[in-house]
């Protein structure tokens, strides 16, 4: 059960990476490795300033406000001055690597006995049951795995809604048409480079809130951690789209929530069957690469198990 | 100063767009040189409908994407209702320009729905506030507007853009272009994509629309017969140079083989042209 709640937890963290790579991505169709970097900006901001006595819900600014920024500077080397998408990311990615490490001064902060987001809901869960160790379905549970839980849960709800709100918005039409066609907004009376600047800010802090939560959760912020991340964050979107198929920017907001989390879970399912954990990235990539490569491949797998189970 | 600036709308009132001897050059100082626009002048003036023909190659499509501001011209004034918008970017030309373009799929967004489409469209040059873009009124207001099209696209409103025909899509567009009333309307070649039932659809929306909303029109077209039956003015270039002007009455009497001649006439002087300087060429050089 602490297995699955842990699973659950990762899931709903990583989420945000996912939202965030779901509007670069797939809303301004901008292939954006910047991810890489800022989410562990966000993990490394949030841990200095955890560790330096600043409360939790000023290191969560902080570090949405670095990885806009962070995203400002991709959109801006690529609308400014031409520069091709991957490659502006991967400037600012390498660029992020040096800054991290000057933000947090080593390669690694371990952040333990600090003040984080979850430890108010750990007090009010303990007054609320009255044990450290609640029982749910005969489980003895950690107080704290759960408090982190519902934190994450709460945030990852709130921003998925904001998020869901915003894209409905006039300006939030305009901002997914600017990925979709330039030149119609453009005839409409929109500036797509501004979009596109504002959609990576956007994708970016999303990021770094992610990496924020993931170091307060996993207890220490590092320099490597951001490696791969997009990937990941592009095959959560690809299990999300399989299992909700097409609908609203409501439906892709949940389908990506619902697809980190399973994604998640695979990966703590066959991590517990025995995988090695350094061949984690080698078959996300692969996955990934095989989504990419049969449009629509998951679909079809998906309804190759459905067409199975209608004829048995 | 102000003086001055004033006297000079007044003298043109009627006049919508003044384009001031407007020059153009692709690829400067390289073989590849084109000179698209040698020093074009134009008044269009107010609810008129001008279309503007010639071969290709002859600066058609480069005066009108000039006056839409895909590229900022090398010289010359552009004025439009009173703006100066030489220097203006595309997307700030939007607040007083409605477009539509010869690809049927450029005007709008495929994997978004008609009502995400029309609800930006509504916004042409405005600000976008943070507030919910398909409201119920707005929906209504759709509905109404997308029905008038009589193309049954009143039902599809939440089906994506990209489910529709090039004509249906084209027919949008024109929607959408004027849904707020543009200072000018801008169509490039706007039905030359289309089968030919869709054009003569489109075509015929595009005339109505115009007469109704008492709109002013530039037109490019390859179409002969669109030339002569859609608009109040034709006017033909030629290497980037307006070589004739047909308006007013003449407009009226100018007819298919009219044009025909018109375009012979100018090729054989340019023809006239080559070899006269080939003669002198050979015999002076």
């Amino acid at each position: 059960m602490n297995l699955i709640i842990g699973a659950f937890t990762m899931g709903l963290i990583l989420a945000l990476l996912s939202l965030g790579t779901l509007i670069s991505f797939r809303m301004i169709r901008f292939t954006d490795i910047t991810v890489d970097g800022s989410i562990t900006l966000g993990a490394a901001i949030s841990a200095v300033m955890l560790i330096n006595g600043h409360g939790p819900l000023t290191a969560l600014l902080a570090s949405i406000a670095g990885g806009a920024l962070a995203g400002t500077v991709t959109g801006v080397l690529h609308t400014r001055f031409k520069i091709p998408q991957i490659l502006s990311g991967i400037l600012v990615m390498t660029a992020l690597y040096s800054v991290n490490l000057r933000v947090m001064g080593r390669s690694n902060i371990p952040l333990l006995d600090v003040c984080t987001l979850s430890d108010p809901v750990e007090k009010w869960l303990q007054t609320l049951t009255g044990t450290s160790g609640p029982f749910i379905l005969g489980w003895k549970i950690h107080g704290q795995d759960l408090a982190v839980f519902l934190t994450s849960l709460g945030i990852c709800a709130g921003v998925g809604f904001l998020l869901w709100r915003f894209l409905l918005t006039h300006f939030g039409t305009a901002l997914r048409a600017a990925g979709h066609n330039p030149q119609m907004v453009k005839a409409q009376g929109v500036n797509p480079n501004t979009m596109v600047i504002l959609s990576l800010a956007i994708s970016n802090a999303l990021v770094a809130l992610s990496g924020c939560l993931l170091a307060q959760y996993q207890g220490f912020g590092d320099v490597q951690m951001g490696i791969g991340m997009m990937v990941w964050g592009l095959a959560s979107i690809i299990i999300g789209e399989a299992l909700v198929r097409r609908g609203g920017i409501g439906v892709a907001i949940t389908g990506v929530i619902l697809g980190t989390i399973l994604f998640r879970l695979l990966i703590a399912i066959a991590l517990r069957w025995g995988m090695n954990p350094n061949d984690l990235k080698l078959v996300t990539a692969i996955f990934v690469f095989l989504a990419l490569v049969a449009p629509n491949g998951t679909g079809k797998i998906i309804h190759f198990f459905q067409g199975g189970k209608n004829r048995a | 100063m102000a003086q001055e600036k004033s006297s000079t709308f007044s003298r043109e009132e009627k006049t919508v767009l003044d384009i001031q001897n407007l020059s153009q050059t692709f690829f400067p100082k390289t073989p590849n040189s084109v000179q698209a626009l040698q020093g074009v002048s134009l008044h269009i003036e107010k609810e008129s409908f001008t279309a503007i023909i010639g071969t290709n190659g002859s600066g058609k499509s480069t005066l009108l994407n000039a006056v839409a501001g895909t590229f900022l011209s090398d010289q010359g004034r552009i004025l439009l209702d009173g703006h100066d918008i030489t220097r203006w970017p595309e997307h700030r030309r939007a607040f007083l320009i409605g477009r539509v373009f010869q690809n049927p799929f450029a005007g709008t967004a495929a994997e978004m729905t008609l009502a995400e489409n029309l609800a930006i469209a509504m916004r042409r040059g405005q600000k976008r506030p943070l507030s919910t873009a398909l409201s119920k009124k707005v929906r209504q207001e759709m509905t109404e507007k997308v029905a008038s099209l009589k193309m049954s696209l009143e039902n599809r409103l939440d089906n994506p853009i990209g489910t529709l025909s090039g004509g249906q899509r084209q027919a949008l567009t024109l929607l959408m272009a004027t849904w707020l009333r543009p200072r000018l309307l801008l169509l490039d070649e706007h039905t030359a994509a289309l089968d030919p039932k869709s054009a003569a659809q489109v075509a015929e929306l595009t005339r109505q629309i115009i007469r109704s909303e008492r709109l002013t029109a530039l037109m490019v077209t390859h179409s002969m017969q669109q030339s002569v039956e859609l608009p109040d003015r034709i006017v033909m270039m030629h290497k980037g140079k307006i070589v004739e002007d047909y308006e007013g009455e003449r407009k009226g009497r100018v007819r298919i083989p009219d044009l025909m001649a018109a375009f012979d006439r100018v090729r054989q002087r340019e023809l006239f042209d080559a070899s006269v300087a080939e003669m002198v060429a050979m015999q002076y050089i």
